[in-house]
């Protein structure tokens, strides 16, 4: 645990609710066990009398069938927004800005879908409802009413509460000429290195569990993003701009990174770190092989459910809402695949706990 | 056989030579029909069995490439409709070519890429390998589906130019050459009768003057028979002006 200071005095009188809210939460979040029958369904109406007898209780149960996977999609959403809304209204001060800062990454999403939609003209109402519900914020309507690259810049995103985000990096030239890929890719650049700075200033265990998993999340980026760079029009020098400068990698190994030309390379460098090392040993492309971004799936979940080994601090919200998600993703993964009759690979889920 | 089955024709010989002439040219067309049918069928057989192919190979294509799709949905998180939103035009296009086959004109179509891969970096920071992946593999089943297409447009075109050209073998060989055949056959018949007829006549003709003939000479004889009796030269001429038995005329 960090230093004891004020603030971890104070932590339950505001936020002791929360927190114990969200370790409840945490426990219903699906077992090994729970996999084990999931992974055993032959169709999605057997996947739903198995949900049933977990923490989801009946969410499906008004749903007509046939049942769709987008459909489990969109209620396994439903849920953790709704569950996510409830903590965000209740939090008080600080736990309220660090909520908001979850949501930022959603926000950035959302954003970018709406600038390339109104780039292209297309239909508001059509692109509302494509918007991930948690990225949600009173001034998305209002983006389509500018036609132009500097009405949106000066008018409408200075206004978002990704305001500080857009000003530090994209200027209004950019908005015009950059591919859209790496405005989204800049401004997550900045929001972690926001979001880094925060858990850091406020010190405490909140900064002890905080700082590892976003420095971890900052490195991953670099290392993917290096990765996925090579073979496409994307040059070294723009690259070394989206890589978030907080992470265990600042400032070698991305100077190092910001040279790499192939794979092998990007794995000389992640060897001298001796958390990533392990990653990427044993990773391939061939069958039954896991992929290095399974790899750095496990490893977040690790690191997320650790954060529960902590009181007094806000990386439990953080870390539920991360878990949460890998989890909808692994219902998802493993509904295509009853939905799909691809049962070979159902087990390439990302067990939680 | 009634008698509209055949061509309402004068039975002439004229009309026979030219009937004669639409038979051979009937056949010749039914024998060429008949060779385009069997080009079209054997090509039909070959389009079928390449359909049956790709059709196969289509389930396994669209089912790699749907799961790919969960596969980079469950990396790099919903990504489609940013994807959706940046398309402005399409990048496969297809152009459509006319390929000819015993005269039956075949559409095929062709899949051609225009302009570079717009979105290439799309899932930079997650899951851009899968995206990959997926991409290769929706490229191919797009080919695959422009192909089938192309050869499902073919099929119905080959089926509908094959079952013509079947009804219209069928037409020349079951009523055509049958009617011309049996206009043949009636004129053939009715040059007959008349020829039976006319020799019919003159064997009549012959008959009745042969009956006239023996009666003369009977009549002859006779007045020959007469003569010797009465001693009289047989080449003796009567007496026209001689008015011997002549009764006298009451009125």
């Amino acid at each position: 645990m960090g230093s004891f200071d004020l603030s971890e005095i104070f932590y339950n009188v505001d936020s002791g609710y929360l927190e114990g809210l969200i370790r409840g939460f945490k426990n219903g979040i699906l077992r090994q066990e729970d996999y084990r029958h999931l992974t055993q369904c032959d169709t999605l109406e057997d996947l739903k009398l198995h949900l049933q007898g977990t923490d989801y209780g009946n969410f499906l149960a008004n749903e007509p069938s046939p049942l769709t996977v987008s459909v489990i999609d969109d209620k396994l959403r439903e849920k953790l927004v709704a569950e996510f809304e409830y903590i965000r209204n209740h939090s008080y001060k600080e736990l309220g800005v660090f909520l908001d800062f979850i949501k930022y990454s959603y926000m950035i999403d959302n954003i970018i879908l709406l600038i390339t939609g109104t780039l292209h003209q297309r239909q508001l109402s059509e692109l509302l409802t494509k918007c991930h519900p948690l990225g949600t914020f009173d001034q998305m309507e209002t983006v389509t009413i500018a036609t132009n690259t500097a009405d949106l810049y000066n008018a409408i995103l200075v206004d978002s509460p990704l305001a500080p985000f857009f000003k530090e990096c994209i200027s209004e030239e950019d908005l015009n000429e950059m591919n859209i890929e790496i405005i989204r890719n800049t401004l997550y650049k900045a929001y972690l290195e926001a979001f880094y700075d925060w858990c850091k200033e406020k010190g405490g265990a909140t900064a002890d569990v905080m700082c590892e998993i976003l420095a971890f999340e900052a490195d991953r980026r670099s290392i993917i993003i290096t990765i996925n760079s090579f073979g496409t029009e994307l040059t070294k020098e723009d690259r070394a701009k989206l890589y978030p400068r907080r992470g265990k990698l600042y400032p070698d190994g991305l100077i190092e990174l910001a040279r790499a030309d192939d794979y092998e390379t990007v794995k000389r460098i992640a060897e001298y770190y001796a958390d990533y090392r392990p990653l990427f040993d044993g990773t391939g492309n061939g069958p039954g092989d896991k992929t290095l971004e399974d790899k750095f799936f496990e490893h977040e979940v690790t690191l997320n459910v650790n954060s529960f080994m902590q009181q007094f601090q806000y990386g439990v919200f953080y870390s539920y809402v991360k878990l949460k998600e890998q989890e909808c993703r692994n219902v998802i993964w493993i509904a295509e695949c009853i939905a799909q009759r691809h049962r070979a690979k159902i087990e390439s889920y990302i067990p939680i706990m | 056989m009634t008698s509209h089955e055949r061509i309402d024709i004068f039975p002439s010989r004229m009309n026979l030579t030219i009937m004669k002439t639409r038979l051979k040219g009937a056949h010749k067309g039914h024998s060429l029909l008949k060779k385009k049918a069997d080009a079209l069928k054997i090509r039909f057989h070959s389009i079928l069995k390449k359909i049956i192919e790709a059709k196969q190979e289509m389930g396994e294509v669209m089912k790699e490439a749907s799961f790919s799709l969960a596969e980079t949905k469950f990396s790099g998180g919903d990504f489609s409709p940013v994807v959706l939103q940046n398309v402005s035009k399409a990048q496969m296009k297809v152009r459509s070519k006319k390929e000819n086959v015993a005269g039956v004109k075949l559409p095929v179509f062709e899949v051609y890429e225009d302009g570079t891969d717009s979105y290439e970096l799309t899932g930079l920071a997650r899951g851009g390998e899968q995206l990959n992946r997926l991409k290769k593999n929706y490229a191919k089943a797009v080919k695959l589906l422009v192909e089938l297409a192309s050869l499902q447009t073919a099929f119905v075109t080959l089926d509908e130019a094959i079952k013509i050209t079947n009804r219209r073998v069928n037409a020349i060989e079951h009523v055509i050459i049958p009617r011309i055949e049996r206009t043949i056959s009636y004129i053939v018949t009715e040059l007959d009768e008349g020829e039976r007829e006319e020799f019919f006549r003159l064997k009549k003709i012959q008959q009745k003057k042969e009956v006239m003939r023996n009666k003369q000479d009977k009549i002859r004889r006779k007045w020959q028979e007469e003569q010797e009796k009465e001693n009289l030269p047989v080449n003796q001429t009567p007496n026209l002006l001689a008015d011997d038995e002549d009764e006298d005329l009451l009125f």
